[in-house]
């Protein structure tokens, strides 16, 4: 009881230091209330987050006046609700390219020898072994018009394809960097299905469609859930690639903030921008939690 | 064997789904050697001249120097402050523990740009725009809970029950901590600290508000390179930035797989 409200105000105006008290009194204090180990990451995570982003609010209602005029104008001028909305939509549509892709490769990690798993294992790796900005700027290379894709599709004697400065190639190179947040959480969820469920269903005679719909695709789908959710909201707020790979027409939410600021330096307008953006991710998290709480709680009873 | 045709193609649509994952990374190599000043595929002719401009140019071993000398500082303050916070969450035993850590690693799913202006409004006031310190600050904070992730997943396999045998034989508790918990939970402290470390060298959005022109780190470098004119030196440091990555995880895999031989 003691330790809660210990944890509860110390947060707020006790985070005194405990260096001056030395010897067995100091570890002593330490082991009745570990969280004080803590302190350190939560000042820090108040002073270089929670301080910034208290500043973005205030002055999305004070600049230039107090008021609710930076909202108002946000939501009553139509580009900025189209690409509120485009910001929503290439979310979605990287979700749902990254779960198509995703599901069998996960599933193929867990079905294989150990050796193959580890090549498999290694290409959703690789991808992290090279800076974030470089790999943009391969995707640069492989999507323009003279690019490989075109002209491997040129090779089968098609008409060239657009997809530098386009939604398309936004999707593709965003996916590609958001796979292994969904592969992961699925291959994890997948590895500690019982197999033997599917096969005592298929000896029952269900037929193999029967049994994944009804017996594996239920047991996975707490994978699909956490990993969906991480790439959604990771999506929302994604900045380089739609910057490098996009065009006009592809502008995401948070290259209409970056030009706010830092273009037109209206701290207000752009505050407001990226208070929706915080706002639509933290409600999109609350939304999730129970759901993915619930799913979990269903998959350990069955 | 009903299901050969099934397997062939899930064995083929993955074949798929590698070749777009690993692609990007590898097409960096070739355009490197590239002998002209283009990015269309494919290159043409062989050169070292991409390598010669990284080397050669200040602007590039600056930024590259700025780069290393900000994670090397954030691999260190974010280890500290980073396991600190993991061993103080799973020695708390109430309800507490599960709000504190949610609330810790919160900046990894904050919109970057909209931390990156609050930052950079904070900083304006501060006069922590382009120093190390700014740096520092904001990017030990990104990578926490890197750290806290890494060492609580290898407290969760520690037994607590080794501790107690060790205080029980005599050891007081830091004796214990250092004797018995460090080295067994050790080798999640350092992935957090390689974690925390590639965390700090590429992180960009953040970077590119509280860039100036004294102080510029290799992905802002990189950024501005690109967007400036299509320069291929981009390939070539991209390449050894692969080739040293794959050089430090051989090395990590080789070292692991003979301690736990021996």
């Amino acid at each position: 009881m003691s330790q809660t409200s210990h944890t509860l105000a110390a947060g707020g105006d006790n985070p005194r230091p405990t260096g001056g008290v030395q010897g067995p009194q100091r570890r002593l204090r330490l082991a009745a209330y570990p969280s004080l180990l803590a302190m350190p990451a939560l000042l820090l995570l108040i002073a270089a987050m929670g301080y910034p982003l208290l500043t973005v609010t205030l002055r999305s209602f004070s600049d230039p006046a107090w008021g609710m005029q930076n909202y108002v104008w946000f939501f009553s001028t139509p580009v900025n609700v189209t690409v509120l909305w485009r910001t929503f939509s290439i979310a979605a549509w990287v979700t749902i390219v990254c779960v198509i892709a995703a599901y069998p490769y996960a599933y193929l990690m867990t079905a294989v020898g150990p050796r193959m798993r580890l090549v498999l294992i290694l290409c959703v790796l690789v991808p992290f072994w090279v800076s974030g900005v470089v790999r943009t700027l391969a995707w640069v290379i492989l999507l323009q018009d003279s690019g490989i894709i075109n002209s491997v599709v040129r090779l089968f004697g098609l008409d060239t394809v657009k997809l530098i400065r386009t939604q398309t190639g936004v999707v593709i190179g965003m996916a590609q960097v958001l796979l292994p947040f969904m592969i992961l959480p699925l291959y994890s969820v997948m590895r500690g299905i019982d197999l033997r469920l599917v096969q005592a269903a298929r000896s029952l005679g269900a037929r193999p469609s029967l049994a994944f719909l009804q017996i594996y695709l239920p047991l996975s789908l707490p994978g699909v859930f956490a990993g969906a959710i991480i790439v959604f909201i990771l999506s929302l707020g994604f900045y380089i690639t739609p910057a490098l790979l996009g065009g006009p027409r592809s502008t995401m939410l948070s290259t209409l903030v970056q030009s706010q600021v830092l273009s037109l330096l209206n701290w207000g307008r752009g505050g407001a921008m990226g208070v929706v953006l915080l706002v639509a991710t933290f409600v999109l998290l609350a939304l999730a939690a129970p759901l993915m709480r619930q799913r979990h709680k269903q998959a350990s009873r069955s | 064997m009903r299901l050969a045709p099934f397997r062939i193609l899930l064995g083929l649509f993955c074949l798929l789904v590698a070749v777009w994952l690993v692609m990007p990374t590898l097409v960096i190599i070739p355009m490197s050697f590239n002998e002209k000043k283009s990015l269309a595929f494919p290159p043409s002719g062989f050169s070292w001249q991409w390598y010669e401009n990284f080397f050669t140019n200040p602007d590039w071993l600056t930024s590259f120097f700025n780069s290393l000398r900000v994670a090397g500082l954030v691999a260190v303050a974010a280890t500290l402050i980073g396991t600190l916070a993991a061993l103080g969450l799973s020695r708390m035993k109430h309800s507490g523990a599960g709000l504190l850590r949610a609330i810790l690693i919160t900046p990894m799913i904050v919109p970057g740009v909209v931390l990156a202006i609050g930052i950079y409004a904070v900083y304006l006031d501060y006069h922590l725009v382009g120093t190390t310190t700014g740096f520092v600050i904001a990017h030990t904070m990104l990578a926490i809970p890197f750290v806290i992730i890494a060492v609580s997943a290898s407290l969760e396999v520690f037994d607590v029950r080794l501790e107690t045998a060790a205080a029980s034989l005599g050891a007081d508790r830091f004796t214990a901590f250092r004797t018995v918990t460090l080295p067994l939970i050790a080798p999640g402290i350092l992935s957090g600290l390689l974690f925390a470390f590639v965390t700090s060298f590429d992180e960009i959005i953040v970077a590119l508000f509280i860039t100036s022109p004294y102080l510029k780190t290799l992905p802002v470098q990189i950024f501005t390179s690109i967007t400036r004119d299509a320069d291929p030196t981009v390939t070539a440091v991209g390449t050894i930035i692969f080739i040293a990555t794959t050089l430090v995880i051989s090395a990590g895999l080789i070292i692991s797989s003979k301690s736990t031989r021996s």
